[in-house]
């Protein structure tokens, strides 16, 4: 219904600033894409358009429905959870940018057990979700977590149904830490899930592990986190187990060479650095270059840099994680010289 | 012929031409929009049980099994189920009863399908890993034969669960139609039965059925149909893995449930190809059924002369 209601209420904006003859015109931005970075982006879009008049218009449709969207030109800017190569971005005419952070993290339903104190590997997560480790007193998760009494029970593995930014992120992850993940399932939106049932969206997926005992599932940190639920830590690259949370997510950010990639074709998990969560995302947003109604596209790029420079608060009180200054500065500077 | 009878018969055929028309244009821009699914995989994509988005390898073997299983699941919990709400309703329950529930079911039939799925998913499948799916593993999981059916950790989630739920949707558009062609006997051929000395029973069986057995299977086809295209209610507790497994307490897939949960994501040509190539395939499975399904009813109509 909101979002029915923007547009009138954006019109009658429109005719009024028009009729009143003030310098200002309010703009109706368009936007579609990733789910993850919805609850941000329409308080931020909610705050921006009371200061300033603009009305931006976002359909959270998914990753692959945003990329969809954006190169189909229906909408000023797509987002999506899955950054596109360099070439395919050339091909498009499109230019990419990150947005805001945020992590992947590993929840479960065990009694016995306390919320954040499971910790698994890469390699462990790879063979639960390969199918390889069906118990949770497997050795190798008894030997990550001394002194806790895991019983003999089945894991009972949860992903997602349908096509994802998390699924991309949390698979891309396994590919890197697991060649047999790499080898026989891959990395992508959808993959061939070798074990498990499938939840539709970050809904579907904690519902499930909420319901099912002895489950273990993976979904964004916000969701966990305002749902109350269970996750675990997971050991980086430098061998330390890391809590998923704003100040590991930052570090993982700092610790990713944004400078050195083009277009900012850069996907952080297994990220380098002590204090590094490794299931660390990041939602990208994707605009032309030469864009068909230039009007709105100044009007959208001036709302991402307001977010980015004054967005902050709004991004912590919902748990996601703001780039720190001198990725802003780089994604600034790429925004001046890339999108006219 | 006057122009108003010309206008009323051009009228219904538009009607029924347009209904024709619109099921074969749907079928055959299904069948253009999986066109590269089919000439990529062939007859492979009907048998394959792989669907793996990353390696664009689709097959349809397991949507299409647990379209059929679910299904017929489904028809196992609402078939004699609605026999028997119908027949109560129209031969033994009191007269002062029967508006009442009749309503109560027709409202059933009104309840949004995402709303059993809810449902399905917090209330019975619970249920299900508690209290049914254990007792299943227990007594008939260590039988042969049909042992294997019942194996497999109690989620709660799958084939099994997602039968009775599909089941109890379907049992108000069943017995409704049920009860109608029920009441629709004529009195006069009842009520010579029952001077005759018959039971209620047995003038449900040997008078209201037999009169009624076409009209019967037609209400058990619109809910067979309702169940085969079913995808909220189905994707909440079936589990979505497109996993082979023999148990019904394993999760599987459907074809409505697999496009509904992957549509938005496909993200390569193949793999929404693939899924339009699904929906024209529910199109086949659909109509092969209720083809069979109409070849027993003939059957049927033949042995009662």
């Amino acid at each position: 219904m909101k979002k029915k209601m923007s547009w009138p209420l954006a019109i009658v904006a429109t005719v009024a600033a028009l009729g009143g003859a003030t310098a200002y015109a309010a703009e109706n931005i368009t936007g579609a894409g990733s789910t993850f970075v919805f609850p941000i982006l329409s308080k931020w879009a909610a705050d921006y358009s009371n200061q300033t008049g603009d009305h931006i218009n976002y359909q959270s449709i998914g990753s692959g429905g945003g990329i969809a969207q954006i190169k189909a030109a229906t909408v000023d800017f797509g987002a999506s959870d899955k950054p596109l190569a360099p070439e395919e971005l050339a091909q498009a005419g499109l230019a990419q940018f990150p947005l805001v952070i945020g992590g992947v993290v590993p929840v479960y339903n065990l009694t016995g057990t306390r919320p954040g104190q499971l910790r698994f590997s890469g390699p462990v997560l790879a063979d639960i979700y390969l199918g390889r480790i069906t118990k949770w007193n497997d050795p190798n998760l008894v030997r990550l977590n001394p002194g806790v009494r895991l019983p003999a029970t089945t894991i009972n593995v949860v992903h997602r149904s349908d096509g994802s930014g998390t699924t991309f992120n949390f698979v891309h992850y396994l590919s890197q830490v697991s060649g047999d993940w790499r080898g026989k399932v891959g990395e992508g939106t959808a993959v061939q899930w070798p074990t498990g049932v499938g939840g539709k969206g970050n809904e579907g997926v904690s519902a499930y592990v909420k319901q099912i005992p002895n489950s273990i599932g993976y979904v964004e940190y916000a969701y966990a986190l305002q749902n109350k639920m269970a996750f675990g830590q997971v050991q980086n690259a430098a061998g330390r187990f890391i809590m998923p949370n704003a100040r590991s997510f930052q570090a993982a950010a700092a610790h990713a060479n944004w400078g050195a990639a083009k277009d900012f074709y850069l996907v952080m998990t297994n990220a380098a650095g002590p204090d590094s969560y490794p299931i660390t995302a990041t939602v990208f947003i994707m605009m032309y270059k030469h864009p068909k109604n230039p009007v709105h596209s100044a009007a959208a790029l001036k709302f991402f840099r307001w977010a980015l420079a004054k967005g902050q608060p709004q991004a912590a009180s919902l748990d996601y994680v703001p780039f720190p200054p001198t990725v802003v500065n780089q994604i600034n500077r790429y925004i001046a010289a890339e999108i006219k | 012929m006057s122009t108003g009878d010309r206008a009323f018969r051009w009228l219904t055929a538009v009607a029924a031409w347009a209904v024709l028309i619109t099921l074969l244009a749907a079928a055959l821009s299904m069948a253009w929009g999986g066109r590269l699914a089919f000439r990529t995989f062939g007859w492979k994509f009907i048998t394959s049980p792989n669907w793996d988005a990353v390696g664009h390898n689709f097959g349809a073997a397991i949507p299409i099994y647990g379209t059929l299983v679910s299904s017929a699941l489904a028809m196992l919990v609402a078939i004699p189920t609605s026999l028997g709400i119908a027949i109560f309703l129209s031969e033994v329950a009191p007269r002062w009863l029967r508006g009442p529930v009749g309503m109560a079911i027709e409202l059933l039939a009104a309840i949004p399908s995402i709303i059993y799925g809810m449902w399905g998913l917090f209330v019975f499948a619970p249920f299900m890993a508690n209290h049914v799916e254990p007792w299943l593993n227990d007594k008939l999981g260590p039988l042969p034969g049909i042992g294997p059916l019942f194996s497999g950790p109690p989620i709660g989630i799958g084939m099994l669960t997602a039968g009775i739920v599909l089941g109890i949707m379907t049992i108000p558009f069943i017995s409704s139609v049920m009860r109608d062609v029920f009441q629709a006997v004529p009195p006069a051929l009842r009520e010579s039965a029952f001077a005759l000395g018959a039971t209620p029973w047995e003038v449900t069986r040997k008078v209201t059925l037999p009169y009624t057995s076409s009209a019967v299977l037609g209400a058990i086809f619109l809910g067979l149909g309702r169940a085969l295209g079913e995808t909220m209610a189905v994707t909440f507790v079936l589990g979505n893995a497109h996993d082979f497994s023999g148990s019904l307490l394993m999760p599987g897939n459907s074809i409505a449930a697999a496009i509904a949960n992957e549509f938005t994501e496909a993200d390569s040509p193949i793999y929404l190809s693939s899924l339009i190539a699904l929906g024209f395939l529910l199109f086949v499975v659909t109509f092969i059924v209720l083809a069979i399904a109409k070849f027993m009813l003939m059957r049927i109509e033949r042995s009662f002369g």
